[in-house]
């Protein structure tokens, strides 16, 4: 359940990703990276909304641009 | 024990200088936080604005690192658009270019660097333009609209990854370099080589060995550049690209050691203890190099040492210590760095350097000090762990074939364990 009409949907470009792990350290409970490569994990595709605001900047302040926030309607499947 | 001081003030709103504000809130810091910023933007972050954004596909606010909201919940004060000019260290006081004075009981700097000028009179010469900062990154957009032929003064990283954006919109570009190959300064030879290939294969012509001595230009506009054995490219526009210098002025005004950028110690702090100084512009002594001193220019080593900053002034007291690392993304290439490998004397290749993926192990002393990686994170990601932990893999170990770092890693931890 949400409170607001809209949730967000997190994806990863996983070929864009440098592994610098900027993304881990705005938001462990979203963001990990792989152990093999440092390529980015990501652990909720529906983050809660306590974390909103962190995955939007992991988001800005990935420096390749690896990760896509989109706003969907309703709630998360 | 040291004091938790109580204002806070960073000069330089860049990558470097918001980190250590942001780090400061994340740590549980209560006091005042300054940050002073030169540049009239939000802080952002520069390595798109030679790849994704240069290429068109992004706005200025999808590099902003914070938006407005962000400083107002998180009680930072923001500067923008101010310079300080001076550094009064016995009052503890900064001045800045609007007059303005401001106290402070720790001063972090973290004023970056600028780019170097070609050491020639180019005043009133349009179309010879330099990257670093996003007001750069739109007039060198705005001008690409128009070039036919552009011609990039210095082979290094940000001469390359621009002359891969501008190839691949159809223009015509010629790279000039003082030394015999591309990232000279950055990379081993082997790497040098096989990243050259690559930019051949995409049609860019390069002039090795080879100075620029002057630009012609016709109405005030460059219109050719003049190489030291009497060539002339054709060129509607030059970027000059010969890296860059730190921005040490302040600590050079309050009597502060510099000696290629602000000299700061392991614990990245000055002579002065209410004084430290991270990002591009301070030159500091590594924990892992035996005392060698570096200063360092990339996001890792900004971020890192914003946050390990942030640490200290909140009581931590071990001394900074990362593997750095970089990365660069031309010729269709990901390329990545770890350690550092100046002064080596060794270079172990890995894979074939015609094939897709290839890594070089560098050595110095038989000890390995860096791993440059070729579409091969793998590699790159087992080359950060293994530096951390001073593991080394034997020389004539690493020279077998079909040597892989990530298995040696693997079995190296399992014998550790
Ligand atoms: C085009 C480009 C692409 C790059 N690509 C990569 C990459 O792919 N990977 C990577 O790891 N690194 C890359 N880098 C390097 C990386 O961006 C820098 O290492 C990083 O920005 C350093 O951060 P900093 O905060 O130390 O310095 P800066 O980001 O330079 O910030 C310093 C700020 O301080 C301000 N300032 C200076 N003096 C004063 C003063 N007296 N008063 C007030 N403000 C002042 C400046 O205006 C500036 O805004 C790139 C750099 C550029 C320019
Ligand atoms: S911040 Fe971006 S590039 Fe870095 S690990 Fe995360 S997704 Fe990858």
């Amino acid at each position: 359940m949400s409170n607001n009409n809209y949730i967000l949907r997190v994806t990863v470009d996983e070929n864009l990703c440098v592994g610098a792990g900027l993304c881990v350290l705005s938001s462990s409970d979203v963001f990990d990276q792989r152990d093999e490569d440092g390529v980015v994990k990501l652990l909720q595709e529906y983050p809660d909304q306590a974390s909103y605001e962190k995955v939007l900047g992991a988001a800005r302040k990935c420096p390749s641009k690896a990760i896509k926030v989109e706003q969907v309607n309703g709630d998360a499947p | 024990m040291s004091v938790v001081p109580e204002h806070v003030v960073i000069v330089g709103g860049g990558q470097a200088g918001h980190q250590a504000a942001s780090s400061l809130r994340d740590e549980g810091y209560v006091g005042r936080i300054t940050l002073v910023g030169e540049e009239p933007q939000l802080p952002y972050q520069r390595p798109p604005l030679s790849k994704a954004w240069l290429a068109g596909g992004l706005n200025d606010g999808d590099v902003h690192l914070e938006t407005e909201d962000w400083f107002a919940v998180n009680h930072i004060d923001h500067w923008r658009g101010e310079r300080v000019v001076g550094l009064d260290r016995a009052a503890r006081r900064l001045t800045t270019g609007g007059g303005e004075t401001l106290g402070y009981d720790h001063l972090i700097l973290a004023t970056g660097a600028r780019n170097r000028p070609l050491p020639l009179a180019l005043e009133g010469i349009a179309g010879v333009l330099s990257l670093r900062s996003l007001a750069d990154a739109t007039a060198l957009q705005t001008q690409l609209a128009g070039a036919r032929q552009v011609v990039i003064v210095g082979a290094g990283f940000l001469g390359l990854e621009v002359a891969t954006v501008i190839r691949a919109s159809g223009i015509d570009v010629q790279v000039v370099e003082a030394t015999g190959r591309v990232m000279s300064r950055a990379l081993g030879e082997q790497m040098g080589l096989a990243l050259y290939a690559r930019h051949q294969l995409q049609g860019i012509c390069f002039h090795f060995n080879r100075r620029v001595v002057g630009i012609t230009h016709a109405q005030g506009r460059a219109s050719a550049v003049q190489l030291d054995d009497g060539q002339q490219l054709a060129a509607d526009l030059v970027l000059v690209a010969i890296g860059v210098q730190a921005n040490a002025e302040l600590a050079v005004q309050a009597d502060l050691a510099t000696d290629n950028g602000v000299v700061v110690d392991a614990f990245l702090q000055t002579a002065d203890a209410s004084v430290s100084a991270i990002g591009d512009c301070a030159c500091f002594t590594h924990g892992f190099d035996e005392g060698a001193r570096w200063r360092l220019e990339s996001v890792q080593n900004a971020v890192d040492q914003g946050r390990y900053i942030a640490g200290r002034l909140m009581g931590r007291e071990e001394p900074y210590r990362q593997v750095p690392i970089f990365w660069s993304e031309q010729a269709g290439c990901r390329l990545q760095m770890a350690g550092v490998a100046a002064g080596d004397d060794l270079e172990v290749p890995c894979g074939d350097a015609h094939s897709e993926g290839f890594s070089v192990l560098r050595y110095r002393d038989a000890r390995l000090v860096g791993v440059e990686s070729l579409n091969r994170p793998a590699d790159h990601m087992a080359a950060r762990k293994l530096l951390l932990r001073g593991l080394s893999p034997a020389l004539e170990e690493a020279r077998q074939p079909g040597f892989d770092l990530r298995t040696w890693l693997a079995s190296a931890a399992a014998l550790q364990a």
